[in-house]
């Protein structure tokens, strides 16, 4: 068996910043374990611009903005290993891999970084009736096979769904000649972000029909077209409504899910509304010394906010090890019990869901989303029953992440505090 | 003189603010609604002379992949984009090509080159 400080699980944006973060916080044998045939993750098919803003105050295509972090973990020395599926992570921190060259093999790391990304949710979770011909694709399917490949999966087009990878998929199957006829999108607001309906739909007179749906799929061998109907405030397809549309391709943008296989096989503790790990203020997991980040841990819009996570995700799991290098025994240490987060009234869930004070920095940035659209509305913040913060925005919506900065000092000097409560108020 | 207000959505950065342009006989007045001042530049280009970055592809012979991404250096005026892309696609590179290479120069007359984001 090998042994590394640190394995990190993928290398995309997120596996890349923490295990460059490691490397700055003084790790010297960190590993990352890549199955694809190269670093960058999703971002190689991201060809579209509007990455890095947040980050490098310039705006970077995904391929450039991954090559920025890959030329970082380069110069740092850190390894790597390409075309390596890991099979396993026990509790006790032995990771399975494979790959061609080695075969199975197994590494002993003191921490593991979990930065497998996530998924698209699949046609087989939206229940569609009607044939399984050729022609219905995720939406990032889709995008590989044109970005990556250079196929065109097909010429007239209706997307199911008004996630971010629709939209852009939208305008670049427009720019290589494709009839985009329709973006559906069941609820009454698009998840994606606001700036992708203008360049992506309303640039190319793309038409976005809110509360519609696919209700049947026509076509044996090839799809020929979708019979798409409206909903109504049950959430039921309105028959009068249907209204049949050629076509030889249905994109699905629905969704993304954390890609769990790994963290459920160790039976780390799941956080049912993310569908990614539950976490504390370092990052890391119900194991410790497992830590995650990046959208295996939630599902970000914006991939400067999964460096950001990843960074602090790599310097914790360092912080770690030094800790139970002192003193092996600190860790099992009775702690103060730990504060939680709640998210309720118009907020899903937030992360982390507990801290700890005396591991917290000085400060900590919570994330969360909120489940519905909400105009002229306050992000409160209780220290259990007192209003702490007050925060009004103009609009808040469930395809945009919203976040709170905490200030450990405050928490300290409110005596005894047991809940932080975040939610959304009308006034 | 003719007051105009439009409404647009700010595409400088994923945060997408809401913003409104005061137009008087063509000419703007004021941009409210921004948040920082990549919001203003948007505003008053977008309903002048509205401009975009274009990204594609373009086929790669000899390299490690079959395709380079590659992007318009600067924004293009939007009426643009089509003959952008036309001309993106009748290209092919020979490898290597390195981020940042100028792979068309002065693209559909726009005076703007096309540019590789991805090394082959």
């Amino acid at each position: 068996m090998e042994n590394y400080d640190i394995v990190v699980i993928g290398g995309g944006p997120a596996g890349l910043a923490a295990a460059a973060s490691a490397k700055e916080n003084g790790c010297e044998r960190i590993l990352i374990l890549e199955r694809d045939n190269e670093l960058g993750g999703i971002l190689n098919q991201c060809i579209h611009n509007g990455f890095g803003l947040h980050t490098f105050k310039e705006e970077l295509t995904g391929p450039e903005y991954a090559d920025r972090f890959i030329k970082k973990v380069t110069e740092l020395g850190i390894e790597y290993r390409l075309h390596t599926m890991v099979m396993d992570i026990s509790e006790d921190k032995v990771v399975t891999a494979m790959n061609r060259e080695r075969g199975l093999f197994t590494i002993l790391a003191k921490a593991v970084i979990l930065a497998m990304g996530c998924r698209e949710r699949p046609r087989g979770a939206l229940n569609i009736p009607g044939y399984r011909p050729a022609g219905i694709f995720s939406a990032g399917t889709a995008q590989r096979l044109i970005n990556i490949e250079g196929y065109m999966p097909g010429k007239e087009v209706v997307i199911l769904g008004s996630g971010d990878i629709g939209l852009i998929m939208a305008r670049r199957m427009t720019l290589e000649g494709a009839r985009v006829k329709v973006v559906a999108e069941l609820l009454p607001f698009s998840g994606g972000l606001k700036r992708n309906i203008v360049q992506c739909l309303d640039d190319y007179n793309i038409p976005l029909k809110l509360r519609h749906t696919v209700v049947d799929i026509d076509g044996k061998e090839r799809l020929k077209g979708v019979t798409l109907a409206q909903v109504g405030e049950d959430g039921k397809p309105i028959k009068e409504t249907e209204e049949y549309i050629p076509c030889d391709t249905l994109l699905l943008s629905v969704g993304l899910i954390p890609e769990n296989e790994l963290s459920n096989a160790c039976k780390i503790k799941m956080e049912p509304v993310t569908s990614g790990p539950l976490v504390n203020e370092s990052l890391e997991t119900s194991i410790s010394g497992i830590f995650a980040c990046g959208n295996v841990l939630h599902v970000h819009d914006l991939v400067d906010y999964v460096s950001e996570e990843a960074a602090l995700a790599g310097k914790n799991a360092v912080k770690y090890i030094s800790a139970m290098e002192t003193d092996p025994s600190d860790t099992e240490k009775k702690q103060a019990e730990p504060i939680q987060l709640v998210a309720t009234e118009g907020v899903r869930y937030t992360v982390p869901a507990v801290i700890n004070l005396n591991k917290m920095e000085d400060s900590l940035i919570v994330r969360f989303r909120v489940g519905n659209v909400f105009q002229d509305s306050y992000i409160s913040v209780y220290y259990d029953e007192e209003r702490v913060m007050h925060r009004k925005k103009k609009i808040m919506a469930p395809g945009e992440m919203e976040e709170i900065k905490l200030q450990r000092d405050k928490l300290i000097q409110f005596k005894n505090l047991r809940t932080i409560t975040v939610k959304i108020e009308r006034e | 003189m003719s007051v105009e207000k439009r409404d647009l959505i700010c595409i400088g950065c994923p945060v997408g603010c809401n913003l409104t342009v005061t137009l008087e006989s063509g000419s703007v007045m004021k941009v409210e609604g921004n948040t920082c001042p990549k919001g203003d530049t948007y505003a008053r280009k977008e309903v002048t002379n509205p401009t975009r970055i274009v990204t594609s592809t373009v086929e790669v012979v000899g390299g490690s992949r079959p395709f380079i991404s590659v992007k318009t250096k600067n924004d293009i005026p939007k009426e643009k984009i089509f003959e952008c892309m036309e001309e993106i696609k009748k290209v092919k590179v020979t490898s290597p090509v390195h981020i940042g290479d100028v792979i068309i120069e002065n693209v559909a007359g726009t005076g703007i080159s096309i540019v590789s984001t991805k090394n082959a």
